[in-house]
């Protein structure tokens, strides 16, 4: 099974914080108010809710691949 | 080619679609629709579609632009033409909201509850004295949102009663009444923001003052166009939300039940809710700065472009029984906040306002029902903010 690995924009962030609210676990605020994300790799049984976040995410700041983004 | 028809149309139920939107979800879910002037705007009526097109760069919310939609009359002012953030495309956009996420964004908003659950408990109290039959729009739905803004924003105690009654009578009073308020209120802040830029407090227009008026990066007429915003936008669509949302659940006694089962399941249900209700029937009001293709059809640069949160948020096919109120739905997702860079700055607090409302008024009075047949309660708003006058309950 391939692991999932998921990154956020802060430059595209607009402090939404659904992604926060569907998988506290994956991703937090920072002061600002932007996206961090806690853990870049995605345990199996968070992919689903990783997955609804960057899909409720408005601004598409949440990128989901099969390794870890560079930068 | 089939006649574009008449956009908005009035509600007969608070939380239902109007019967001729059903032609216009048919025709979706991309149609042209005529407006109260005369003019056509293209309509967006489906859920995937409106998230493609809120997030299109040549999509635009110049409201200065000739081609601007308007749908309203009361849109037509200088005011709503040149609002903070709404009126606004990147990048200035994109600075003023800067401004201000730090101070809406989850994890701030939740540092907010206890104080919010404070006010809303003594409003709760004041409903119990009052005794049945009670009308929830002033004693509640009215100025529970004012007086949370008024805490967040730093206004003085001894204007909060001044403050809630402007607000009220913006809401609910006649057209000339409305128009009075409305100025007492800008007078009101502008007055404010230039005593925050000489002394600022410790609230939200305290903090700007000092983060960002101080620094130079804004002055004291976008402060007041700032804080503007903030209010308008806090006021009457969580007030209405709140409103309706307790209509919706007394008419939906099964709902209710479910929800007084397990307090865990209100964070869904508020989203449910507010899918259901789209209190906001429209929730993006746009123009094309660049052409735009769509679900097949071309939208040209100029044209006005409606998004309709009534009808994508029951879109049947993203939605599994799309007209069925299901507060433990897992496909409860809506657009009733927008999508995109515009999307409701302040969703996480009016969720926070709903929650604890709904909590609040469903545990204190158990009995709670409906004083008056939904029909009977006017109604108010086509195509805007959707809102009722009343909401007599008794227990």
């Amino acid at each position: 099974m391939t692991a999932v690995w998921v990154s956020a924009d802060q430059e595209r962030c607009i402090s939404g914080g659904r992604c926060m609210a569907a998988t506290s676990e994956v991703f937090d605020q920072d002061e600002e108010g932007l996206v961090v994300v806690l853990t870049p790799q995605v345990a199996p049984e968070l992919e689903d809710r990783v997955r609804k976040a960057a899909y409720l995410c408005p601004s598409r700041a949440i990128r989901i691949g099969d390794g870890p983004t560079q930068g | 080619m089939t006649e574009a028809p008449p956009y908005p149309q009035k509600r007969t139920c608070p939380y239902e679609p109007p019967a001729g939107y059903r032609e216009i979800a048919e025709r979706g879910p991309v149609l042209k629709v005529t407006l109260f002037d005369g003019r056509e705007a293209w309509m967006v009526t489906g859920y995937r579609e409106s998230r493609e097109i809120l997030t299109h760069p040549n999509l635009s919310s110049q409201r200065t632009h000739p081609g601007f939609p308007i749908v309203a009359p009361r849109f037509r002012s200088q005011i709503a033409r040149t609002l903070a953030l709404i009126a606004m495309d990147p990048p200035v956009h994109d600075v003023y909201r800067r401004y201000l996420n730090p101070h809406f964004s989850l994890k701030s908003v939740r540092r907010m509850r206890p104080e919010v659950e404070r006010i809303v408990a003594g409003f709760v109290d004041r409903i119990v004295e009052h005794g049945p039959p009670a009308d929830l729009v002033p004693l509640l739905a009215v100025p529970l949102p004012s007086l949370v803004i008024c805490r967040h924003l730093g206004v003085p105690y001894e204007d909060h009663d001044f403050f809630q009654d402007a607000s009220g009578k913006v809401m609910l009073g006649t057209e000339e009444e409305s128009a009075t308020a409305a100025q007492d209120l800008f007078d009101y802040i502008d007055r404010l923001v230039a005593e925050q830029i000489k002394d600022p407090s410790d609230g939200l227009l305290g903090t700007l003052v000092r983060e960002r008026v101080v620094t130079g990066d804004i002055g004291h007429d976008e402060l007041v166009s700032i804080a503007l915003v903030l209010l308008i936008a806090a006021h009457e669509t969580t007030s209405s939300s709140l409103a309706l949302g307790v209509i919706t659940l007394l008419e939906h006694p099964e709902q209710l039940a479910l929800l007084r089962e397990d307090p865990e399941r209100l964070p869904g249900a508020v989203e449910e809710l507010l899918r259901y209700i789209a209190t906001t029937d429209l929730v993006a009001t746009r123009v094309a700065k660049g052409d735009i293709e769509i679900a097949g059809h071309l939208i040209r640069e100029g044209e006005g472009v409606l998004v309709s949160g009534t009808l994508a948020n029951r879109d049947a096919a993203v939605h599994e029984r799309a007209d069925e109120l299901d507060v433990l739905r897992e496909d409860s997702h809506h657009l009733t906040f927008g999508f995109g860079i515009h999307q409701c700055l302040g969703q996480n607090l009016a969720r926070m306002e709903l929650e604890v409302a709904f909590q609040e008024l469903f545990t204190r009075i158990p009995g709670i029902r409906l004083a008056a047949p939904v029909p009977e309660l006017p109604i108010l708003g086509a195509g805007t903010v959707q809102r009722v006058l009343r909401l007599p309950v008794a227990w």
